[in-house]
C-alpha cells in the first residue's frame, strides 16, 4: 500500500502534542484542588499517545516510546500499593496518608501530599491499561 | 477404650490388616480370619452370666461430647442376643467360605475386607446406646453389604442387585435419620437409655408420630418388610456365603432389631401395633405366597426370608400390646414377645443352614434350578439330611425347634383375639387367619425346596457336572447349624434363662420391677388345644396344596406382571431418571436468552411481591427540587436516543446513538456539577465507542446483514417490567429518606484532614482510596485478560 503523505496531520501533531501533554500533567497535578486527578489525567496520557498512534503506525510509536505498558501497569499497581502500605511502617492503619506545607525558594508555598504517588499509581495504571488494550486490538489481524 | 469397644472396633481393624494377606498365596486368608469372630464370640459367652442375672455393661468414650455424640458401647439382653448370632453365624460362614471360594480364582482379601467390616458394623449397630453412632453402623451395615452384593462386579446381575439394595436400605437409613433427630428435639438427647427412660412424655408430643414413623420406614427397608422386600430376592446374586450370612441372619435382622430396641420407646401406641403387626403380617402372606412361584432355590429362601422376618415383626408388633396389660399378674400376652425373641434365633439357624446347602448344591451341580435339579438323595447324603432338618424346621413341624416357635407364634396370634384395645375387638380374627394361611404356604414351598431337590428324576443331562458329596470343610458349618435345630428343638430351656428372658427384659422394660425376670418357660407338648389343631390343618392342607400344585400354578401366571412391586421399582427408577431429564432439558436451554429470560422474570417478581407484600410504594414530592428547561431537553435527548436504538436497522447507528447517550450523560454531570465525572465520561464513552467500531469491524462476513431487532412480546413484557419496577423502587427509596446524608462531614473535612480542595478526589485517594486500589487492580486485569484472549488465542485453535 502506498504510503499517503499526511504532512499536516504530522505538522499538527507536533505542535499539540506538546500541549495534551501537558495538560494531562496539569490536571493530574491539581487533582487535589481543581477536577481533575490520576484517572483522567491517564486517559489524557493515553489520548495523546492514541494521537501518535493514528499519525504513525505502531511500529513507529513503539521506537519512539519504547514502552511495555504491561509493565507500566505493573508499576502503577506497587506504586499504589506500596503508598498504601509503607504507612504500616509508621504504626498507623494501612492507606493513612500523610501532608505538609513546604516553603520552596522559587515556587513559593506548596503542599507535599502522599496521596499524590497513590494518585501516580492510579496515573500510570490508567496510561498502562489504555494502551494495553488499544495496542493489542490495533496489532491483531 | 474399654474392651467392648475394642470389640466392636476389631472385625474394623482386623479388615486393614487384609492387606498384608494379599502376598500369602498358599494359605487361604479365610483362615486368618476365622479365629477373629470365634474369639469375639467366646466373648460375648462370657458376658451372658452378666445380662442374665439383669445387669449391663456400658461403656463410654467420648467423641463428641459438645453436640451429646459420644460412643457409647452397651451390652444388655438384646444387644448380646444379636451379637451371639452375628458372631456365632459369622465365624460358620467364614469358615464354610474358606470351601466355598477358590483360592486362586477369586478376590479373597477383598472378600473378608468387606466381610470384617460389616460384621464390626452389625456389632457396632447392636451395641451402641447412642443413636447417631447406632445411625453410623447402621449405614456401614449397608455400605459393606453393598460391596458383598456386587462382589462379582463383572455380572450384571450384580451390579442390579447392589445399586436397588443400596438405593431402597439407604432411603430407609436416611429416614431413620430423620427420626433420631427428631427423637432428640423431643428429648434432647442421643441415648437410647435416657430416651426409654423418658419415654412416657413423648407420647403427647407433636412429633412423636413422625418419629416414629421415620425410624419404621428404616427398620422396614432394612428387614425387607412389604413393600421394601424388593432388594432382597435381588441380593442372592451375592456369593452364598454372603446370603447366608447377611441375607438370613444378621442384617436383615438389624430392623427387627431396632423395632425391639425401640418397643419402650414407641410401644404404647395403637399406631405402633397395627402398623408394626400388620406389616408384619402383610409380609408373611405376601412372601410366603410368592416364595411358591419362585424356581431359583436362593429365591425361594429369599422370599421365605422375607415371610419370615415378617413373622417375627408382626410378634413383635402384637407383643407391643403386653404393654397395656401391666396390671394383670399372669401376662399371657407376653407370649408374642417371646416368640419373636425365639424365632429370631431359630431362623437364624435353620435358615443359615438352608443357604449353606443351596451353596452346596449350587457348588456341586452347577445349577439352583429346581426344573433342572431332583434325585439328588442318593448323591448328596449329608446335603440332603441337613436340608430336611432345616426344611422341616422351616415349615414348623416336630420336634425341630421350628415348631417351637411356630406354635408360640399361633398362640399369641390367637390371644390378640382376646384383647379389647385398639378395636381387636371386631378386626383381632384377622390375625390368626392371616396367619394360617401364611403358615399353609410356608409349609408348602419348605416341602417344594426339599421334594425338588432331592427326590424324582436325576436329570444328568442338564447338570454341568457329576453332582457328588460336599467337601467335608463346607458340611461342618451346615451340620452344627443344623445340631443347634435339633438340640434347641428338644432342649428349648436352654435359651430361656441365659438369652430369651434378658432379652425380654430389654424389649419390655416397663413390665418388670427390679430383681424379677421373665418367666418364660417353652414347652414342647402342651396339651390339646387349638395351636395344635391349627398346626395339624397346616399339615394337611400343605400336602393337598402340594400334590395338587401342577393343577393349580398356573393361578400365578395369571397374575399381571405389571403389577409386580419389582417392575413398579424399575418404572419408578425409570421414569425418575427420564423425568428429571426431560425437566432438566426444559428449562436448561443451552440460550443465554432464556437464562436471562429466567433471571429477570424473577427480579420482577421478587421485588413486585415485596414491594406490595410491604405495602413500600410511596410516592412523596416534598424533597423534589424543580426541573428547569436544560433539564427537560436533555432527557428528552437520551430518551430519544434510546429509543431509537430499538428501532435502527444498521448497527454502526445503534453504536452512534450509544456514543450520543453517553455524551449527553456526561453533559447531565456538567448539569448537576460533577465536573470530574463529567471529564472521565467523556473520555471513557469515546474509548467505549471506538471498541465497538471495532468489534462491529471484526464481525464474520456470513452474519453481517443488518437486520431490526425482531419484536417479542415476552422481552417486551420483560424490559418494560424491569423498567417499570426499578422506577417505583427509586420514587419509593426517594420518598422513604430516614436519615441525612453524611457527606457533610466530608465537606467540612476535606481541607482540614487531607489537605484538598477537590472533594471527589480526595475521597477517591483518601478517605476511601481502599476501593480505588482494587478498582485500578480491576482494570489491570481486564487489560491483561484482553492481552492473554488476543496473543494465546494461537494455541487454542492448535489444540482444539
Amino acid at each position: 500500500m502506498k504510503k499517503t503523505n499526511n504532512i499536516i496531520l504530522e505538522t499538527s501533531l507536533k505542535a499539540l502534542l506538546f500541549f495534551i501533554v501537558l495538560y494531562s500533567v496539569y490536571i493530574f497535578t491539581a487533582g487535589h484542588y481543581y477536577p481533575g486527578g490520576g484517572f483522567i489525567g491517564g486517559l489524557m496520557t493515553a489520548g495523546a499517545i492514541v494521537l501518535l498512534l493514528i499519525t504513525y503506525d505502531i511500529k513507529t510509536v513503539q521506537r519512539i516510546l519504547p514502552v511495555n505498558y504491561r509493565i507500566i501497569t505493573a508499576i502503577g499497581l506497587l506504586l499504589a500499593i506500596g503508598t498504601s502500605a509503607s504507612s504500616l511502617l509508621f504504626h498507623v492503619p494501612f492507606l493513612t496518608h500523610r501532608f505538609t506545607h513546604v516553603e520552596l525558594p522559587v515556587l513559593g508555598e506548596i503542599s507535599l501530599h502522599t496521596a499524590t504517588l497513590f494518585d501516580l499509581g492510579v496515573y500510570f495504571v490508567v496510561v498502562g491499561v489504555t494502551m494495553t488494550i488499544i495496542q493489542t486490538i490495533g496489532e491483531d489481524e | 477404650m474399654s474392651l467392648l469397644h475394642l470389640v466392636i472396633i476389631l472385625p474394623l481393624l482386623f479388615s486393614i490388616l487384609m492387606i498384608f494377606f494379599k502376598r500369602v498365596q498358599r494359605v487361604h486368608t479365610g483362615w486368618f480370619v476365622l479365629p477373629l469372630p470365634i474369639l469375639l464370640f467366646i466373648y460375648f459367652l462370657s458376658l451372658l452370666p452378666v445380662t442374665s442375672s439383669r445387669e449391663t455393661v456400658t461403656e463410654a468414650i467420648n467423641w463428641i461430647p459438645s453436640l451429646g455424640i459420644n460412643f457409647t458401647a452397651k451390652a444388655d439382653g438384646l444387644g448380646l442376643l444379636f451379637a451371639l448370632l452375628i458372631t456365632g453365624i459369622g465365624a460358620l460362614v467364614v469358615f464354610y467360605s474358606i470351601y466355598y471360594l477358590d483360592k486362586a480364582k477369586e478376590k479373597l482379601p477383598s472378600f473378608y475386607v468387606y466381610l470384617l467390616l460389616f460384621m464390626g458394623a452389625m456389632l457396632g449397630v447392636v451395641l451402641s446406646d447412642n443413636l447417631i453412632v447406632m445411625y453410623a453402623f447402621w449405614e456401614l451395615t449397608s455400605f459393606s453389604s453393598f460391596l458383598l452384593i456386587g462382589y462379582w462386579y463383572d455380572r450384571e446381575a450384580s451390579r442390579y442387585g447392589a445399586q436397588k439394595s443400596m438405593l431402597i436400605t439407604v432411603f430407609g437409613g436416611l429416614a431413620m435419620l430423620g427420626g433420631i433427630i427428631l427423637l432428640y428435639i423431643m428429648t434432647g438427647t442421643f441415648s437410647i437409655t435416657e430416651i426409654v427412660g423418658n419415654s412416657d412424655q413423648l407420647y403427647q408430643h407433636s412429633l412423636f408420630i413422625p418419629s416414629m414413623l421415620c425410624i419404621l420406614l428404616g427398620a422396614f427397608t432394612k428387614s425387607a418388610q412389604f413393600p421394601f422386600y424388593i432388594w432382597l430376592p435381588d441380593a442372592m446374586e451375592a456369593p452364598t456365603p454372603v446370603s447366608a450370612y447377611l441375607h438370613s441372619a444378621t442384617m436383615v435382622k438389624a430392623g427387627i432389631y431396632l423395632v425391639a430396641r425401640f418397643t419402650p420407646v414407641f410401644g404404647e401406641s395403637g399406631f405402633w401395633f397395627w402398623l408394626v403387626g400388620g406389616v408384619g403380617l402383610i409380609t408373611l402372606t405376601w412372601g410366603s405366597v410368592f416364595a411358591v412361584k419362585q424356581t431359583d432355590l436362593k429365591g425361594i429362601l429369599a422370599f421365605s426370608t422375607v415371610s419370615q422376618l415378617g413373622l417375627i415383626m408382626s410378634l413383635l408388633g402384637v407383643g407391643s400390646a403386653a404393654l397395656h396389660y401391666e396390671a394383670l399378674d399372669d401376662n399371657i400376652f407376653l407370649v408374642a414377645t417371646s416368640a419373636a425373641i425365639f424365632h429370631l434365633i431359630n431362623h437364624a439357624t435353620f435358615k443359615g443352614s438352608l443357604f449353606m446347602a443351596v451353596g452346596m448344591i449350587d457348588h456341586e451341580t452347577g445349577t439352583r434350578d429346581i426344573r433342572k435339579l431332583g434325585g439328588l438323595m442318593p448323591f448328596m447324603p449329608i446335603t440332603f439330611t441337613v436340608s430336611i432338618i432345616g426344611a422341616f424346621s422351616m415349615a414348623g413341624l416336630p420336634p425341630f425347634n421350628g415348631f417351637l416357635s411356630k406354635e408360640m407364634f399361633f398362640t399369641g396370634m390367637v390371644r390378640v383375639t382376646e384383647m379389647d384395645i385398639f378395636n381387636l375387638g371386631t378386626w383381632g380374627i384377622l390375625f390368626p387367619v392371616i396367619a394360617w394361611i401364611a403358615s399353609v404356604f410356608t409349609f408348602l414351598y419348605s416341602m417344594i425346596l426339599i421334594f425338588k431337590t432331592f427326590t424324582g428324576n436325576y436329570q444328568p443331562e442338564k447338570l454341568d457336572k457329576k453332582p457328588h458329596e460336599a467337601p467335608l470343610g463346607m458340611l461342618i458349618p451346615p451340620v452344627i447349624l443344623v445340631s443347634l435345630v435339633i438340640i434347641f428343638g428338644f432342649f428349648p430351656n436352654l435359651l430361656s434363662d441365659s438369652l430369651i428372658s434378658p432379652a425380654m427384659a430389654a424389649v419390655l422394660p416397663s413390665l418388670i420391677g427390679t430383681g424379677e425376670e421373665f418367666m418364660v418357660h417353652i414347652s414342647f407338648w402342651h396339651g390339646i388345644n387349638i395351636e395344635l389343631f391349627m398346626t395339624l390343618g397346616v399339615v394337611v392342607l400343605g400336602i393337598i396344596l402340594y400334590r395338587t400344585l401342577p393343577k393349580w400354578k398356573g393361578v400365578y401366571k395369571k397374575i399381571p406382571e405389571r403389577f409386580s412391586l419389582f417392575r413398579f421399582y424399575d418404572r419408578l427408577l425409570e421414569s425418575s431418571q427420564s423425568g428429571s431429564y426431560r425437566l432438566t432439558s426444559s428449562y436448561m436451554t443451552g440460550s443465554i436468552h432464556s437464562y436471562l429470560v429466567y433471571i429477570f422474570a424473577f427480579f420482577i417478581f421478587i421485588l413486585a411481591a415485596t414491594l406490595i407484600g410491604q405495602d413500600a410504594f410511596k410516592l412523596d414530592t416534598v424533597n423534589v427540587s424543580s426541573i428547569g428547561i436544560y433539564e427537560w431537553v436533555l432527557a428528552l435527548f437520551v430518551v430519544a436516543g434510546s429509543i431509537s436504538i430499538l428501532f435502527v436497522k444498521s448497527r454502526m447507528t445503534a453504536i452512534i446513538l450509544l456514543g450520543a447517550v453517553g455524551y449527553t450523560v456526561s453533559l447531565f454531570y456538567v448539569l448537576f456539577r460533577a465536573p470530574d465525572l463529567a471529564l472521565t465520561q467523556l473520555v471513557i464513552e469515546t474509548i467505549s465507542v471506538a471498541l465497538f467500531l471495532v468489534c462491529f469491524y471484526h464481525l464474520p462476513k456470513l452474519r453481517q446483514y443488518e437486520t431490526r431487532i425482531r419484536f417479542k412480546l415476552t422481552n417486551a413484557l420483560i424490559s418494560v417490567g424491569v423498567g417499570a419496577i426499578v422506577t417505583v423502587i427509586a420514587l419509593s427509596a426517594h420518598s422513604n429518606k430516614l436519615f441525612d446524608s453524611i457527606s457533610q462531614f466530608y465537606v467540612e473535612n476535606t481541607y482540614e484532614k487531607a489537605a484538598g480542595q477537590n472533594m471527589v478526589n480526595v475521597i477517591l485517594v483518601d478517605f476511601r482510596g481502599f476501593d480505588t486500589l482494587f478498582e485500578i487492580t480491576v482494570l489491570a486485569i481486564a487489560s491483561l485478560g484482553i492481552y492473554g484472549m488476543i496473543k494465546l488465542r494461537g494455541n487454542g485453535r492448535k489444540e482444539g
